[in-house]
């Protein structure tokens, strides 16, 4: 089993494992040191006969300190984390000529709308294929999220994305994934009794194969992407 | 009791003996409605207790029999086997019970009614009468929650936070009478809320003893203060809100569900707008009882008190603006999402002066491990693990990935159960003496205390792990992932610990139970603390002080010079150089 | 419990104390659970500003649906109320418990408590009587909690008209306006309650005096804020 994160396959994976690499880090060293001070304290002035405790009410100057240190930390922590946030789900970050798929959600199956050999989404040639998420690497990926019945979340942790979907909402969301693979696709949101078995496959492409496939609509599609062993897949598209 | 009278400043002899009733179940006696409370929300935390076990055994064990649930009716289980729409049940229905009616009413039912009046010398809460009506529309509304597991369809299947449209639409969520009972006992609960806090606001403002200024108050007063503060604005959003989602199942309304123009992310505005200050409901009586325990356990004067103070009020009013970090997936504006960022990760600052402040009390300490103490201290080390793994989620990138894994779950129990919890198991056994007239036992205590500390680590420092591998939280079975299957022998540790933890519990309540009747006699200031509770006899009578006690000093005056031989100092001992309050000598209004 | 001494000394508790908020329990109490009632309306009146302005289709327009005039003259009512309760409180404090009595040199006889009072509440009972009219007129009329009923004179209206009927938004309007103006009657109708409850228990037996009249301050406060929430509520749900 592992005991850290998935490996990392989209374009902005490394920069959140960076992020929570760091923070495990400062939050590593406060940890250590506040618990190293409990137990340290804990066993140097336990009660012993004839003690006397000291007798003060505080330092303001070790308050301030201890105050400063930390406001300091999270308002770089702040600044650093809003960058990151603005680029990857920011208002206008979702990058231009990104392929876009339609994902709509219910009880208890995710529904991918793809467009078509037009590559343009909302026209006649667009076609819809249940719980298979197809999509080319090393090309942005902007999914238009909406819900039909409940609340749900678009997850996929080795893109290290997460986004509701909500009936009466279009979200979008992009990603680029970097490499080949089969991976899962989950929801994150408890939407009902079968929010547990709620989960689709997701299969990233060498691009150029994708963009041959996209040509073809519906079930061509799908026959078109058999997964190749050659590229180290796993399982078949029509589950 | 006449050999205390020495000591203490008179005490209330004036009542007249009451029958059973009204003493102990229509009484209007704050210390009785705090036992009161204690009793009914002890139940109900062994209620949400056991939903937690059968949702371990879920979660280690999927489609496995487990042992016992043939007891289950078959709408719950087939054959053992927990059933999915079950789970659901017990996830949502073992949040509510211990927010709203165990660790809620412990800090809040149980110590604010308790300890205020006899914290601040007063004789009782301001308006005893809305006070006892505060404890029995509590119970109503616990008894309303608890009848939702009997009803057809069973109890709410939406998690605690019933996110809509799923509690909103029957059709979706398939359950119709436990829904409208969850909306109605909240609302219910929210009177209760309402009238408690009221109480204890007005009671700490206007009752406060001759010489009980404002900075000479306990922290735990402190702290009861804010969070009454807290209670009273919060609760009433969450009753508009669930008032609004049961006219969306009964009548057709539809103000969260977009099929008719409503919207699904206006519950969770007004839910978490409540919620957040709820959360802190949750703990800052808790860190006011561990504030008093550690100055009493180190024998030390608490560490920087005036910041203390200001921590807890800067916590509280914080918790108003950043309700929208629960949301940040949600879809919510992006841009707003930054700015309930910065807000969250500023709580660190007090929350880190708080956590230093108790570190900078036992340090050159003369510290006495006893059972509240060790509780107390597990409740710094706990905490801070809670706090720390919060900014994880303050921080938007990393919470794109984290949010709603079994790492937020490790990170709730870690501040409610590592937090609020280990704080109460410090608080019973400290007050338990003013409560019962007896001492709960010491060796057992301290048994339980390593017992639980162990297990409880062991249940829930591995969810980080499951929720670094992504595991989604609420999932029946997480087995039905190709990419969490290698975690589930962690899930199955998980479950186990959590068993242990449970079983753990049984010392407790023998503990608990045992020595109402058979515990050591309880002597007028067992911990040799300075707080006015102390100069009463245990148990504490009904009226508390024939006159008030007059105050001198603040509340942590441990091991002062002044002190002489004895390493404290009552609040209400007068020293040579102590001069009478200007308020103790001010005329009183005719009686 | 008699109290012999003036209504300042009265804000101090029984006991000797330190200095509190300066105002007597009762009367905190009832501030702090307006505050509680503030938060309780900001629900309900957030969810309506949230819903309304969150729509893109048209939303009612003033007057197209609800009767205005009607409510207006309820609005007066309410006004009305404040104003004797005003009085009420005055009188008591003047130490006034009769109820008309009459003055040397005035047409007009001068009402004290007993007087005030009742006008507050027959007012207040008369706001929830025109309120309680006012939704059977509107129901009747096709205008419920779930929206414009199929079938009714209104939905006919809006399928003609629906930007001045706010046809597609309904139900969002039938929703909030039921909840928010329920809700404030509710509160009328507990005021009317509590106040009738004083007046047979307090009022009639003459048990305020110039020295002590909290009740009357207390259940003043509560009346003074209902009617504000109501004016808030008349603005934003007949008007605008």
């Amino acid at each position: 089993m592992s005991w850290w994160l998935p490996p990392a396959a989209s374009t902005f994976a490394g920069d959140i494992d960076f992020l929570f690499t760091l923070i495990l880090v400062i939050t590593g060293i406060a940890l250590v040191v506040v618990e190293a001070g409990v137990i340290v304290f804990a066993i140097r002035y336990r009660a012993r006969p004839g003690r006397r405790a000291f007798y003060t009410h505080g330092s303001a100057k070790a308050e301030v300190v201890w105050s400063a240190v930390p406001a300091v930390t999270v308002v770089i922590l702040g600044i650093m984390s809003n960058g990151l946030w603005t680029k990857i789900k920011g208002r206008d970050s979702v990058p231009a000529g990104a392929y876009p798929i339609g994902v709509r959600a219910k009880q208890f199956e995710w529904r991918f709308t793809y467009p078509g050999p037009d590559g343009q989404f909302g026209t006649a040639d667009d076609f819809t294929v249940r719980n298979q998420l197809h999509v080319p690497v090393g090309r942005p990926v902007v999914v238009h999220l909406t819900a039909e019945d409940v609340i749900h979340s678009f997850f996929v942790p080795e893109f290290r994305l997460k986004q509701d979907a909500v009936p009466g909402m279009d979200i979008q969301a992009w990603f680029q994934a970097t490499k080949v693979d089969s991976l899962e696709l989950g929801c994150a949101e408890l939407c009902g009794m079968g929010h547990y078995k709620m989960r689709a496959r997701v299969w990233v492409w060498p691009a150029e194969q994708y963009a041959a496939c996209a040509q073809k609509t519906s079930q061509e599609f799908i026959d078109c992407l058999r997964p190749s062993p050659a590229l180290g897949m796993t399982g078949g598209t029509g589950s | 009791m006449t050999s205390v009278a020495a000591t203490a400043p008179a005490h209330g002899a004036h009542h007249a003996p009451q029958s059973f009733w009204r003493k102990y179940i229509f009484s209007t006696d704050h210390k009785i409605i705090g036992i009161q409370f204690l009793f009914v929300s002890l139940f109900f935390l062994l209620v949400g207790g056991v939903l937690a076990m059968q949702m371990r055994w879920a979660l280690g064990f999927p489609g496995k029999p487990m042992p016992g649930a043939g007891l289950l009716p078959e709408t719950m289980a087939t054959n053992g086997v927990i059933l999915p729409e079950y789970y659901v049940q017990l996830v949502s229905m073992h949040g509510t019970f211990m927010v709203f009616f165990a660790i809620m009413p412990l800090l809040v039912g149980v110590y604010a009614n308790f300890l205020i009046p006899l914290k601040i010398g007063a004789h009782d809460m301001a308006f005893p009468r809305i006070n006892m009506a505060s404890f029995w529309t509590a119970l109503l509304a616990g008894l309303l929650m608890f009848t939702s597991f009997f009803v057809p369809e069973g109890a709410i299947r939406s998690g605690w936070t019933n996110y809509a449209p799923l509690s909103a639409r029957p059709d979706l969520s398939g359950v119709t009478i436990g829904q409208q009972l969850w909306c109605i006992s909240i609302v219910v609960l929210g009177l209760s809320s309402v009238m408690g806090s009221l109480n204890y606001i007005t009671t700490i403002i206007n009752h406060r003893a001759p010489g009980m200024t404002w900075f000479r108050m306990p922290l735990s007063v402190w702290a009861l203060f804010i969070t009454a503060i807290l209670g009273v604005l919060a609760l009433p959003v969450l009753q508009g809100a669930a008032i609004l989602l049961l006219f969306d199942q009964t009548i057709g309304t539809h103000f969260f569900d977009p099929v008719a123009g409503g919207q699904a992310l206006l519950w969770q505005h007004l839910f978490w707008f409540f919620g957040h200050p709820e959360v802190y409901i949750l703990i800052l009586p808790a860190m006011g009882m561990v504030s008093d325990m550690i100055a009493n356990g180190s024998r030390k004067p608490i560490f920087g008190y005036h910041s203390m103070v200001f921590a807890i009020i800067a916590i509280g009013f914080l918790g108003w603006i950043v309700w929208g970090h629960h949301m940040f997936m949600s879809g919510m504006n992006p841009t707003l999402g930054s700015s309930f960022m910065i807000s969250t990760l500023v709580i660190a600052v007090p929350s880190a002066v708080k956590v230093f402040n108790w570190l900078g009390t036992m340090w050159r300490g003369n510290l006495r491990f006893h059972v509240p103490m060790l509780n107390a201290v597990a409740f710094v080390a706990m905490f801070t693990i809670g706090g720390l793994s919060g900014v994880f989620m303050a921080a938007t990138p990393v919470d794109m990935y984290i949010h709603d894994t079994q790492f937020i779950v490790a990170h709730i129990h870690y501040v409610l159960f590592g937090g609020s919890l280990f704080a109460l198991f410090g608080a019973i056994p400290y007050w338990y003496p003013k409560m019962f007239g007896r001492m709960m036992d010491e060796r057992v205590g301290k048994i339980h205390f390593w017992l639980t500390f162990v297990f409880y680590n062991l249940t829930f420092f591995p969810m980080h792990i499951l929720g670094m591998g992504g595991q989604m939280r609420r999932l029946y079975d997480p087995t039905q992932y190709d990419f969490l299957k290698p975690q589930q022998p962690l899930n199955q540790f998980i479950t186990i610990s959590a068993f242990l933890l449970f079983a753990s519990q049984l010392l407790f309540a023998v503990n608990f139970l045992w020595s109402l009747k058979r515990g050591k006699k309880a002597p007028l200031n067992p911990w040799e603390d300075n707080g006015l509770e102390w100069s009463l006899p245990s148990p504490a009578p009904h009226g508390n002080w024939d006159r008030a006690p007059t105050v001198y000093r603040g509340p942590y005056e441990f091991s002062a010079p002044e002190a002489g031989n004895r390493d404290y100092l009552p609040q209400h001992e007068k020293l040579p150089t102590d001069r009478e309050p200007a308020s103790a000598t001010a005329p009183a209004a005719g009686h | 419990m008699p109290h012999a001494t003036a209504t300042a000394d009265l804000m101090r508790p029984p006991f000797p104390a330190e200095p509190g908020a300066g105002v007597y329990s009762s009367k905190l109490g009832m501030w702090v659970f307006l505050a509680s009632d503030v938060m309780f309306f900001t629900a309900l009146i957030g969810t309506y500003i949230i819903l309304r302005f969150g729509v893109t289709e048209p939303w009612a327009q003033p007057g197209a649906v609800l009767n205005v005039p009607l409510t207006a003259f309820n609005t007066f009512l309410l006004i009305c109320s404040s104003v004797s309760m005003v009085k009420a409180y005055a009188a008591i404090a003047d130490g006034k418990k009769y109820f008309l009595r009459a003055v040397p040199g005035k047409t007009l006889r001068d009402g004290g408590l007993k007087f005030w009072l009742l006008v507050t509440m027959i007012c207040g009972a008369a706001f929830v009587g025109v309120q309680v009219v006012e939704y059977i007129k509107l129901v009747g009329h096709g205008f419920t909690p779930t929206g414009y009923r199929e079938g009714s004179l209104l939905a006919e209206h809006a399928a003609a008209n629906a930007v001045r009927y706010g046809a597609a938004t309904g139900g969002l309007y039938g929703s909030t306006f039921f909840s928010m103006t329920g809700f404030h009657g509710f509160h009328v109708t507990c005021g009317v309650i509590s106040m009738t409850y004083l007046y047979v228990t307090k009022v009639l037996p003459e048990k305020y005096s110039a020295q002590d009249y909290r009740g009357i301050e207390v259940i003043g406060l509560y009346w003074h804020f209902v009617d504000l929430v109501w004016i808030i509520l008349f603005t934003i749900v007949y008007l605008i």
